[in-house]
């Protein structure tokens, strides 16, 4: 594929985890997830190695670790409530650098933060090395609904074009003097917002002439009809299966 | 004999909220023939358009594509048939990858595998892109743009190309370009423009649309020289453009 039409996330490649259909990777991260989230939060280990899973994997798809770590920032907003839970929740307390800890919180601090990491670790390992087209692609063949499917790609096609718009209308408030200082003078940027709700929804109606104009019928064409192989399916379930494994012995070890 | 391209008899429509933008056009374009549609905003120009391949109906009056009635039955035939390349690419380029887009048409028509990828690379290559074609359609520059539009239509082999201001927000070399692109079709044209000169180097005929009627069919030349027509339409022609030797002594 040609440069400069990667989205932010897809760094290119043309390792094994590239080459992999994208299908056959997004099944293989979904279940990986749900395996990750089954495990029992008590068994420590489980998650270190489910880590190192994950590491292996980077490794085969040429993912710089330094890279990896500066895109899970991205997680930082969501795991900030797991934080205080050592300190809000109830039950008998521990001590911890001179802090009273709940140890139950402590507990649930944990769960939270580390199957948060290991999922999105294993997401953003997904979008690293698969374009959003190919995931678009994926999602096809994996039966979801190709009107889901043609949202998608439509949002994917028309961000940039809805941001250029957008960022019209900022340059023009701020060319007439627009220095938003309190509260009430929100009344600009709201109505921007309007507006430019109603140009989307414009757009999408004439983008909706263009395609009736096209011979459009209510379904997309499907253009790529490439089925993954066997053997590809197999690679891919590498993960499940070395998470499965993990997971299993944890409960086995729990009970 | 072969029917004309485009037959419009005594067309006229009303929009739902009651506003008639067309009182009753007649229009024959024939085979291979490239004509302009001038007219003021508001004229009707593009209710005409939309007309043309069955997107707007239900007034009065017949459309008929080489021979084929714009009607119900019809309309899938009638789409490929009638080309439309709209005003902002934006709108018409709607899929990932140009490629992609090329190929929404004729996969609509039916056309896979090898067919289809055959007439993708012949339409882009009738623009000049085919080198472009994995490129997402946001990173081209607007003539760039603009040529594929062309080319999204002209996948469809179409009966009849019919552009909405083509010439719009276009820099003067990418003007040329496109002009040099269409001069080059041998395919029906019509051109809804307010661009006079662009309408005279491209389109040896014109029909000026005002108040939802045809006041005027000609050679552009003609037209173009009618003070008394063009102003009462509202038509202006750019400071210094002089249409009586335009494009004439640089030959």
């Amino acid at each position: 594929m040609g440069v400069g039409h990667g989205s932010g996330l897809h760094l290119p490649g043309t390792s094994l985890l590239h080459r992999l259909p994208p299908e056959c990777k997004l099944l293989a991260v979904f279940a990986f997830v749900l395996l990750v989230v089954a495990t029992p939060r008590e068994q420590f280990w489980a998650f270190g190695v489910f880590a190192l899973v994950l590491v292996a994997v980077a490794r085969v798809g040429r993912v710089p670790l330094g890279l990896l770590a500066r895109r899970l920032v991205i997680e930082v907003p969501f795991v900030l409530f797991a934080v205080l839970l050592p300190f809000v929740a109830r039950g008998e307390r521990v001590d911890v650098l001179g802090l009273s800890l709940s140890e139950s919180g402590l507990l649930a601090a944990f769960n939270i933060l580390a199957k948060a990491t290991l999922g999105a670790t294993a997401t953003i390992l997904l979008a690293t090395t698969t374009d959003v087209r190919g995931l678009l692609r994926g999602l096809e063949r994996l039966r979801l609904p190709r009107s889901f499917v043609a949202i998608l790609s439509f949002m994917v096609r028309y961000a940039d074009v809805v941001a250029g718009e957008m960022q019209r209308m900022r340059i023009a408030r701020a060319s007439r003097g627009y220095d938003p200082k309190h509260l009430l003078q929100a009344r600009a940027l709201a109505a921007s917002a309007g507006a430019l709700f109603l140009r989307a929804y414009e757009r999408g109606e004439r983008v909706y002439l263009a395609m009736v104009s096209r011979g459009w019928s209510g379904a997309m064409p499907v253009l790529d009809e490439r089925r993954a192989t066997g053997r590809e399916w197999v690679t891919a379930l590498v993960l499940p299966a070395a998470a499965a494994l993990v997971s299993a012995s944890a409960w086995v070890a729990q009970s | 004999m072969t029917a004309p391209s485009l037959e419009v008899e005594g067309l006229a429509f009303a929009y739902p909220d009651g506003h008639q933008a067309l009182f009753g056009v007649d229009l024959v374009v024939q085979r291979g023939e490239r004509v302009a549609v001038l007219g003021p905003n508001g004229a009707g120009k593009t209710t005409l358009v939309l007309h043309l391949n069955g997107v707007l109906s239900g007034g009065r009056g017949s459309v008929q594509v080489a021979g084929l009635p714009v009607v119900k039955e019809n309309l899938r035939e009638v789409r490929r048939r009638v080309g439309i390349v709209f005003q902002d690419p934006d709108d018409q380029l709607f899929m990932p990858t140009v490629g992609e887009d090329v190929a929404f048409g004729p996969a609509n028509l039916g056309l896979r595998g090898d067919e289809l990828q055959a007439r993708v690379d012949r339409a882009l290559d009738l623009v000049g892109m085919r080198e472009f074609a994995d490129r997402a359609p946001g990173h081209l520059s607007g003539g760039q743009r603009r040529r594929v539009a062309v080319a999204t239509v002209l996948a469809m082999e179409p009966e009849v190309l019919v552009l909405d201001e083509p010439s719009s927000n276009l820099d003067p070399t990418a003007r040329r370009e496109l002009a040099e692109i269409l001069l080059a079709l041998d395919t029906t044209i019509v051109m809804v423009t307010h661009d006079l000169p662009y309408a005279l180097q491209l389109c040896p005929r014109s029909v000026v649309l005002d108040g939802g009627v045809i006041v005027a069919d000609g050679s552009t030349r003609d037209l173009l020289c009618d003070e008394q027509l063009m102003s009462a339409h509202r038509l202006e022609l750019p400071y210094g453009f002089d249409p009586v030797s335009a494009g004439r002594s640089t030959r």
